[in-house]
């Protein structure tokens, strides 16, 4: 393809081909601290391409494809070029991951212990996560995190946040400007605009942790904690994975283990703050 | 109603973890994973490896269980069992 | 070197793995995932001299590769318990054949639709006890349920409710309007029991199949596949008897497949190195075959756009007389 770029992100190395440019500047601005492999081969590979020839230039849409393609995906408008791109990576990671469990979750650690928040878009995983790594925790990852059967340890995927609506505000008052990128505003999620983890969180992204508290967040209502049983936990992260059934014995050994050996709480909280000082909490009680 | 034998999998193709209330049967040959209520479970250790109908099972468990109105039970599990069979968890004979 | 060409060298042993440069692998990955493959190329370079990111990725694409196979079985078996309180007799086709006989082209193959052969006096009471078993219609259109029902080889396909699978039940193994329609009471009659339980189309009678599903049955969607099945097929059962080639010939003029049997010898033979037993002439459109075959970029994206339409629209020829072709292709424009 014209333009291409490769980024290694936790596990995966990305390769992303585009019919423009701009996107791929857009990732490599975002993408700059993360290790760049070189010599690597791609695990993945992402191309954003238009649909016809002309339409590089006449009302420029950028379709998503790459090793697994979603038929019927709308195009962006080519403004929107870089929520493609992120798009087409995560796609790529759901469909085609088979070394780890994943589960749809934003996950942070501290002292080699991980807080894993599973939950719906909306349920304010995403923006929790990147409040906590703004503070003494490390940001593992906002959208996915990965369970190895093997020791049961989960792995980082600190891609950069995806920060949206009244998230955007949030974080932005609190981070250095040269952190986030470009506002995308009326995406078909709203506005968004990325967040660059901390240098730490990228350097620490292939040391695995002991997950120590599986929370399922909901946004809004009376702070509450729900203690969840093993088996409803264990249902829930079932849905929350892409690649649970694809794993055969071993996705469901690691899930059993995990739920057993984690306590689980659903959690209501009435704003971030209050959220975070639920997850300190139940930390600090798992832990004891 | 007919009575139906079953058969329950070998037991070297499931593999069966409580988990609390619930208990996940992972199925080898198939790669699915059951989650089941009591008393499914019990349903599958008491077949053993052996051909039964749900007649005969139904008179087990009512032993075992120390359960009332034997008639019900049979309808009970000969459901039970149906339910097993569309999981591919038991087959018909 | 292009991807599609490195991929098929890599699988046919013609270009030792280590001699790929880092790069080279992207576009091999890419196009191997386009075709289906990567679990295949990673059982052909099982132990070879790989980058340690190349071996990682192999090590889980055969793990899934394993884990999809007992699932594809497992839909053979539901389908058998399906089928059995009727005595409903059924031959596995395809993918869930090759599995069920342990034959080498199985390994890392994906299989998608569970395809199985029934005769067409048992078809009726073959649906009926998948729908009671679970199984339901997945096409709502009457034009294509028709259209199946009266002109296809199947039955429209069927999807299991609970474990959304797909079924494929095939009264015959050509369409009854492509002109040449094997006889499937032949088929039955010669199919083979396996260890497993199953029973599958004897060698012969499978290769033809095979030949028919890469080059009679479509427009080559997915051929590089299907002719890697067809090689390993044809070298494994030319391996146990050297006389294998003479009797897929007896059995191609049996129904009708000579012509497409010879083809995908040819063409197998030039990308994969199949052994031939008989001499075989050249043909010059085997080159466009070829060339429809190893139309894909480095990119994983198809090339050769009129191509690819002359394939697409030959595949429609050879099953529909062309009054009934172009009533097809219309209703199918005014749906879009």
């Amino acid at each position: 393809m014209r333009h291409s770029t490769r980024i290694a992100v936790g596990p995966v190395q990305f390769r992303i081909g585009s019919d423009w440019r701009a996107p791929i500047a857009a990732l490599e601005k975002l993408y700059a601290a993360y290790p760049g492999e070189d010599a690597r081969p791609a695990d993945a590979t992402v191309r954003l391409f238009a649909a016809r020839p002309w339409r590089r230039w006449l009302r420029p849409s950028v379709h998503i494809g790459g090793d697994f393609v979603v038929p019927d995906a709308l195009p962006l408008p080519l403004s929107m070029g870089l929520l493609a791109a992120e798009m087409g990576m995560n796609l790529q990671v759901a469909l085609g991951w088979r070394r780890h469990m994943l589960l749809h979750a934003s996950a942070v650690a501290k002292d080699g212990c991980a807080v894993i928040l599973s939950g719906e878009s909306g349920s304010g995983k995403s923006t929790l996560a990147a409040l906590l790594g703004e503070g003494d925790w490390r940001l593992m990852g906002d959208e996915f995190t990965l369970i190895d059967p093997a020791t049961g340890d989960a792995l980082a995927f600190p891609r950069a946040v995806s920060l949206k609506n009244e998230a955007i505000g949030e974080i932005a008052a609190r981070v250095d400007a040269g952190r986030l990128g470009p506002l995308l505003a009326g995406t078909p999620k709203g506005d968004i605009r990325h967040l660059i983890p901390r240098a730490d969180a990228v350097a620490a992204m292939h040391e695995p942790v002991r997950p120590a508290l599986l929370l399922f967040p909901r946004f809004g209502g009376e702070t509450a904690i729900e203690p969840m049983g093993e088996g409803e936990a264990f249902v829930r992260l079932t849905e929350a994975s892409t690649n649970y059934i694809a794993l055969g014995e071993p996705g469901f050994a690691a899930l059993t283990r995990l739920v057993r050996e984690t306590p689980a709480f659903g959690i209501s909280y009435p704003d971030s703050a209050a959220g975070m000082a639920l997850v300190e909490q139940l930390f600090a009680e798992a832990r004891r | 109603m007919v009575d139906r034998v079953y058969r329950a999998a070998p037991p070297d193709a499931l593999r069966i973890e409580p988990l609390g209330e619930l208990t996940a049967v992972f199925d080898r040959r198939s790669m699915q994973t059951h989650l089941v209520i009591s008393p499914l479970p019990e349903i599958l250790a008491m077949m053993g490896n052996e051909a039964v109908s749900a007649s005969s099972l139904a008179g087990r468990l009512a032993a075992d269980f120390d359960l009332d109105g034997e008639g019900d039970v049979a309808v009970l599990v000969a459901d039970r069992l149906a339910e097993l069979a569309a999981l591919g968890l038991v087959g018909e004979v | 070197m292009s991807a599609m060409r490195l991929l098929v060298d890599l699988l046919a042993g013609r270009r030792g793995a280590a001699t790929l440069a880092p790069r080279e692998w992207d576009g091999v990955m890419s196009v191997a995932r386009a075709e289906a493959m990567l679990a295949t190329l990673a059982h052909r370079l099982d132990g070879a001299d790989l980058p340690p990111s190349v071996t990682t990725l192999f090590a889980d694409q055969r793990a899934a590769a394993a884990v999809a196979r007992t699932q594809s079985l497992w839909e053979a078996e539901m389908a058998r318990r399906a089928l059995a309180s009727e005595r409903i007799e059924f031959v596995l086709l395809k993918g869930a054949a090759y599995a069920a006989a342990g034959l080498s082209c199985a390994e890392g193959r994906q299989i998608g639709d569970l395809d199985i052969l029934v005769l067409g006096h048992d078809i009726g009471r073959a649906e009926n006890e998948l729908l009671e078993a679970g199984w339901e219609w997945v096409k709502p259109d009457p034009y294509d349920d028709a259209y199946y029902r009266e002109h296809m080889h199947e039955l429209p396909p069927l999807i299991h409710k609970a474990r959304d699978r797909m079924i494929d039940v095939h009264h015959t193994i050509l369409p009854r309007t492509h002109r040449v329609t094997p006889d499937p009471l032949v088929l039955m009659a010669e199919a083979v029991q396996t260890s497993s339980g199953f029973r599958v189309l004897s060698p012969p009678a499978m290769v033809c199949h095979c030949a028919a599903h890469v080059l009679a049955d479509g427009d080559l969607q997915g051929g590089l596949r299907n002719l890697w099945d067809f090689h390993l097929l044809v070298t494994e059962f030319t391996g146990r008897d050297t006389g294998f080639q003479a009797q897929l010939f007896k059995q191609a003029a049996l129904h009708g497949l000579v012509d497409v049997v010879k083809r995908a010898l040819r063409l197998s033979h030039r990308l994969y190195d199949t052994p031939l037993m008989l001499d075989q002439r050249t043909v010059p459109s085997d080159d466009l075959f070829i060339r429809r075959l190893l139309a894909r970029d480095d990119w994983g994206r198809p090339t050769q756009f009129a191509l690819h339409q002359a394939f697409y629209i030959r595949s429609h020829w050879l099953r529909m007389p062309p009054l009934m072709l172009s009533r097809h292709l219309w209703t199918k424009w005014r749906k879009r």
